[in-house]
């Protein structure tokens, strides 16, 4: 079977199942958009209704990365509870080809996300959707959303000697919203956090969907998220062999 | 009475740890401390750069909210979770007085949802230089008190629905996550539309939020007692309606024979 194939079956199954879950709808749509409303508010109270789009986009992208974050972190543990583990792991591809797909479909379901707050804030707050760049904004999207699902390809792979991965994706919600700067400047916050911005994926999406949304440099910023994609899917691919192979070792595949 | 009480405190404590047995620290801490402490940073730094309130204001508002980790997802599941884990059907068909055996379950939520909040608080002071008065403290450690069981009380409701509803999850997020918009928690309710804010008036954490808000600037106990009672009366009236929906829906699972279906 090429990999082509396996890429492409496990994408479009992944993507009916996770089209099904009332999670996925919660994740992907409702709380963005109720994001996006407390933002709206908030830049409205604070006198900067000019920036609505850029909340919009910001509440956009933190959906995109929930969806990729919960469902990377769920693809391991929710594949121990059904007992399908082993047989993801027994199949002749790679451990990362099988799960790649996986995670492409939770970051291509993110983009629901992007398109509801966008919608949302039109129809509601009548935010303006006049991008400056379109043709970057196309271009910028789908590679960002790429770029977050070859990195929660990596955190799936981590997740699997972990016995807890839900908790850790409960917990790296919020700082990955804060240190990416999805929604307002990391320039708020402390100098040693830049490094860490620097190295996130969403970091570089968020200011290359934004500049070509607002008007500002994209290429740079695009050129990042596929550095960085590339970076996690290298990374992923040798990660995931050798937790395979411990968790294979220390018979803790199917640990619950 | 002296058995109801036993029902209502030991039962609430077995109950809490059978059902919540897979709470390990790895679990625990990610979840119920690190996620608050970041959603904290989060509001106080958005806020910032939003311009919008004080610094004060979102330290306040996301410390006595983060209750509801424990009160709303907490509650509900020790609830619903009775039925997920095939116990709901002994659970029921036992003698036990039906308003200790729910009413008891929140007391280790309630706890719990205290030292979260508690926790957050610290952390507002530590990190973010939250920093109210001596004579502010005692007061508030009360507001967060009432607010914190008035939440839970909410949680029972939910709970309720879980009785019968196939994804009560669903619910317990839709509701923490309408509680940040509605009550008052990041934004003002006068900034909010009208019924919006007049939503909000009937959720939990509104009131608390508002007179915790205003005993951190220096306000006296007295001051916002018209806020803390009105808090108290939400706290009831969701206690009140939990329980009826509770009994009424236990009577018509039993009568259509699906206590245990999902």
């Amino acid at each position: 079977m090429s990999a082509a194939r396996v890429v492409w079956s496990g994408f479009m199954m992944n993507l009916k199942m996770v089209g099904t879950s009332s999670f996925f709808l919660l994740t992907s749509v409702v709380q963005p958009v109720i994001f996006a409303t407390v933002a709206f508010y908030m830049f409205k109270s604070g006198g900067r209704s000019g920036t609505l789009l850029y909340a919009a986009l910001g509440a956009g992208m933190m959906g995109v990365w929930s969806t990729t974050l919960f469902g990377c972190g769920g693809i391991i543990q929710w594949q121990r509870w059904q007992g399908t583990l082993e047989l993801g792991v027994g199949a002749p591809p790679s451990m990362a080809l099988v799960y790649f797909p996986f995670t492409l479909a939770n970051a291509f379901t993110g983009m629901y996300a992007l398109a509801a707050t966008l919608v949302w804030g039109r129809v509601f707050f009548g935010v303006p959707l006049h991008l400056v760049h379109p043709w970057l904004f196309v271009l910028a999207l789908p590679a960002t959303v790429i770029s977050l699902g070859l990195m929660g390809l990596l955190l799936a792979s981590s997740f699997i000697l972990y016995r807890y991965a839900n908790a850790m994706s409960n917990l790296l919600e919020y700082p990955v919203w804060v240190a990416s700067g999805l929604i307002f400047s990391t320039s708020l916050l402390p100098g040693w956090s830049r490094p860490i911005s620097w190295c996130l994926p969403p970091y570089w999406g968020i200011l290359a969907i934004r500049h070509a949304a607002l008007g500002g440099e994209v290429w740079g910023p695009l050129g990042m998220v596929v550095v960085l994609g590339i970076a996690s899917l290298v990374l992923s691919v040798f990660t995931f062999g050798i937790f395979e192979t411990r968790a294979r070792a220390r018979a803790t595949l199917s640990l619950t | 009475m002296k058995r109801w009480l036993s029902i209502f405190f030991v039962g609430g404590v077995i109950a809490y740890r059978g059902l919540f047995n897979w709470i390990r620290p790895a679990m625990y801490i990610p979840t119920m401390l690190g996620s608050p402490l970041f959603q904290l940073i989060f509001f106080t730094k958005l806020g910032q750069y939003a311009h919008a309130e004080s610094r004060d204001f979102y330290i306040v508002g996301n410390s006595v909210q983060v209750c509801a980790m424990s009160s709303v997802y907490g509650m509900t599941m020790s609830v619903a979770n009775e039925r997920w884990f095939g116990t709901l059907g002994p659970l029921l068909a036992s003698p036990a007085n039906r308003s200790a055996v729910f009413l008891g379950r929140g007391v280790p939520v309630l706890l719990n949802g205290l030292f979260v909040s508690a926790f957050t608080f610290i952390i507002g002071a530590v990190l973010l230089g939250f920093h109210p008065g001596a004579g502010s403290i005692p007061p508030l450690a009360l507001i967060v008190v009432v607010t914190t069981a008035s939440c839970t009380c909410f949680g029972m409701l939910l709970g309720s629905i879980g009785l019968r509803a196939k994804d009560f999850f669903f619910v317990a997020n839709l509701a923490y996550f309408l509680m940040l918009l509605f009550c008052g928690v990041n934004i003002p309710l006068n900034v909010l539309p009208g019924w919006m804010s007049a939503i909000g008036r009937c959720l939990p954490l509104t009131h608390g939020i508002a007179a915790a808000r205003e005993v951190a600037a220096g306000a006296s106990l007295s001051h916002v007692s018209g806020l803390v009672w009105t808090e108290v009366g939400v706290a009831a009236a969701y206690a009140l309606a939990a329980y009826v929906l509770f009994r009424v829906l236990e009577r018509e699972s039993r009568r259509s024979a699906v206590l245990d279906t999902y």
